[in-house]
């Protein structure tokens, strides 16, 4: 029985039979028709958010927490604009999106229309795919694919632009398409997956170095096995930081620009490294021609312009990294390597990671170590990008793939809390905790207002030095102490802000017993902040200068 | 260096690229987005429907370049590329062209 639907009823429809039951975004003039169509959607709930980069990094906040490709809407125009950071953080992270912005009406567009901007020519180098709609039929086809296309291979961000007669036009629906689903990668090459058995089960001293594609491939569990059958010290990206728990004896943590020193080390001695689903960032690497310089190296990933790109891998394999890893297992022989392991127990006791002054739940160590005690493995850690997200990367007990949320390659303040709603919209029956600095929550302050309304249940710990804390360090560091546009003035009144905008809040400071007002307030439902002071001076470390290699590192 | 050998290393140091893509509006800015966000030079496009109109191929005459292989790569991983081969700088397209690009 053919139907008569709008373009705007079809994209909806479409979107349900995609299983979406939650969308974030912002209506304006060019999106008005899918924004009545989705207002008379029995299945999907639509999450007013007050910016569109809020609405961008909500979608992320849920398709990070889920593996599944998130949705967002923005209108045309400075909706559009505003979406397009977020858009660009999920590239850089491989997170699957789906982007649906309205486009004014197809006859104006290229006459610089009101609220009209070339969305598709802007967003080509930051999504993984984008589609201009020139006709409601197009739907069907675009709309399932868009949502293969961020799901398959390397996932990542596609944007469909509709203009508003599209949305508009009436056609009849004879079938509907099957839901875009993702296409399965190629199989890793057998042959090379021998020889990569073959060259690990030779190493004296190797390293699993764990990338975001062990978590998005859902691979966390397979490396891990892997790295107890061969006795692999392993580290992780900023990215893969859960794949292993923190606290596994083969773990070494993050690796690169703040890792810990005996783990640079240990990777500078290594003989060889197998990278899984990562992708020698210059964040982990440091000075690339120095990194692991003594190494053979494995890269597996399942995107072929990543092996080779930054270093020429001796065995690159193409494939799932999952599939990949579920042959090289039984393949691998079990080793011991006991003097490897020793010498690594040696750095790591020469070396041992420093936590300043941890025991006092008022530092900046204490407090995320408190925040920790609190909390069990369920809770999803978000972070803003800063010192802050450098601490909590270093010092919170990450046990879980998907439990950490952070952005990664595009370092993008203002990440923090509209994903940490995302996650919490997703997984409502978690606690999400989402470390942020002064510097960062101040991006998407506005987002606090969709907590209250959503009644989420987060938890935000402002970290605050009244600085941006990062570039403080580097003109500490760096540029002979000239303090320049770092330091904050003034600072906002945080309890008073977060209460305007309808969220508990407790300050740390004033409480006497900052370890019980903690737990109270995590212990609590629903949204609320909890500002903490922390010292300006104190740094990230250890650290890596930019440009030197990893073995170089200062502090700690 | 005397004029003519100049000429005869920058032919040596020319690729071509033969990229058959899906025909619609925007597949030239994806692909020639992807050498210009590098600062790598295209010198010459040439771009035509090929059978019934829903494919095309563009020719990309480029530098060679230690980037050249990622560049196709990337190429590679566009939606709308079917497929992309590399030829040598003598490849005819470009050279049969030559003589609507006289001053």
């Amino acid at each position: 029985m053919p139907e008569t639907l709008s373009g705007a009823q079809i994209a909806i429809r479409l979107l349900e039979r995609q299983g979406i039951r939650t969308v974030a975004g912002i209506p304006g003039g060019a999106i008005l028709p899918i924004y009545d169509a989705l207002s008379q959607s029995a299945l999907i709930r639509h999450v007013l958010a007050r910016h569109e980069q809020g609405a961008g990094f909500m979608a992320q906040g849920m398709a990070r927490v889920s593996g599944q490709p998130a949705v967002c809407l923005a209108s045309s125009g400075p909706g559009a604009t505003n979406l397009l950071t977020a858009l660009a953080d999920a590239k850089l992270d491989s997170i699957p999106l789906v982007a649906i912005t309205g486009q004014v009406p197809r006859a104006m567009i290229g006459t610089d229309a009101f609220q009209e901007v070339d969305t598709y020519g802007l967003s080509i180098p930051i999504t993984k795919h984008n589609f201009l709609v020139s006709s409601a039929e197009e739907l069907l086809a675009v709309i399932p694919r868009a949502f293969a296309i961020a799901a398959s291979g390397r996932p990542g961000p596609v944007l469909v632009d509709i203009p508003k007669d599209v949305q508009s036009q009436i056609i009849e629906v004879d079938a509907w398409p099957e839901p875009g689903a993702p296409r399965p990668a190629p199989a890793a090459n057998g042959e090379l997956l021998a020889q990569a058995a073959t060259m690990i089960d030779e190493a004296a001293r190797p390293i699993l170095y764990l990338g975001g594609g062990v978590v998005h491939s859902g691979a966390a569990g397979l490396a891990v096995q892997l790295a107890e059958k061969a006795n692999l010290p392993t580290v992780m990206t900023l990215m893969a930081l859960g794949a292993m728990p923190v606290d596994h004896p083969l773990s070494l943590g993050m690796l690169g620009m703040h890792g810990a020193r005996s783990t640079n080390l240990a990777l500078d001695e290594c003989d060889l490294l197998v990278a899984v689903g990562a992708r020698f960032d210059d964040r982990a690497t440091g000075k690339v021609a120095q990194f692991c310089p003594r190494a053979r190296i494995i890269h597996i990933d399942i995107d072929p312009a990543e092996l080779g790109k930054i270093k020429t891998a001796h065995i690159a394999i193409a494939g799932d990294v999952g599939e990949a890893l579920g042959r090289l297992l039984p393949a691998v022989h079990a080793g011991e390597r006991g003097p490897w392991r020793r010498r690594v127990a040696e750095l790591q006791a020469r070396w041992p990671f420093q936590m300043p002054d941890v025991d006092n739940p008022r530092s900046h160590f204490g407090l995320i170590q408190t925040v920790a005690a609190c909390l069990d493995r369920d809770a999803v850690i978000a972070t803003d990008v800063g010192q802050h997200q450098m601490w909590v990367a270093q010092a919170y007990p990450l046990r879980r793939p998907r439990q950490w949320l952070t952005s990664g390659g595009l370092g993008s303040m203002g990440f923090g809390v509209p994903a940490a709603i995302g996650a919490a919209l997703a997984e409502p029956d978690r606690t999400v905790v989402c470390f942020t600095g002064d510097g960062s929550i101040l991006m998407n302050i506005q987002e606090l207002v969709t907590a209250a309304e959503e009644g989420v249940n987060l938890k935000i710990i402002l970290l605050d030095n009244a600085s941006l804390g990062l570039v403080h360090q580097q003109q500490t560091l760096f540029y002979g102490e000239r303090i320049y546009a770092s330091r904050f003035q003034v600072s906002p009144h945080w309890t008073t802000v977060a209460e305007g905008f309808g969220i508990a809040a407790v300050d740390l400071d004033h409480a006497a017993n900052p370890c019980a007002a903690l737990m109270d307030a995590l212990s609590r439902r629903g949204p609320c902040l909890i500002h903490a002071s922390i010292d300006v001076d104190q740094k990230v470390y250890p650290m890596v200068p930019p440009g030197a290699a990893n073995r170089e590192m200062i502090g700690a | 260096m005397n004029a003519h050998s100049r000429e005869e290393s920058r032919a040596l140091a020319r690729a071509v690229l033969e990229i058959d893509v899906n025909n619609h509006p925007g597949v030239m800015s994806h692909v020639v987005g992807l050498f210009s966000r590098r600062a790598y030079n295209v010198e010459g496009i040439l771009c035509l429907p090929v059978g019934d109109g829903t494919a095309s191929r563009i020719w990309l005459l480029v530098n060679e370049d230690v980037r050249l292989p990622q560049m196709m790569k990337q190429a590679e991983k566009l939606e709308d590329v079917i497929a992309i081969r590399r030829h040598g700088a003598d490849h005819a397209v470009f050279e049969r062209l030559e003589e609507f690009f006289r001053r």
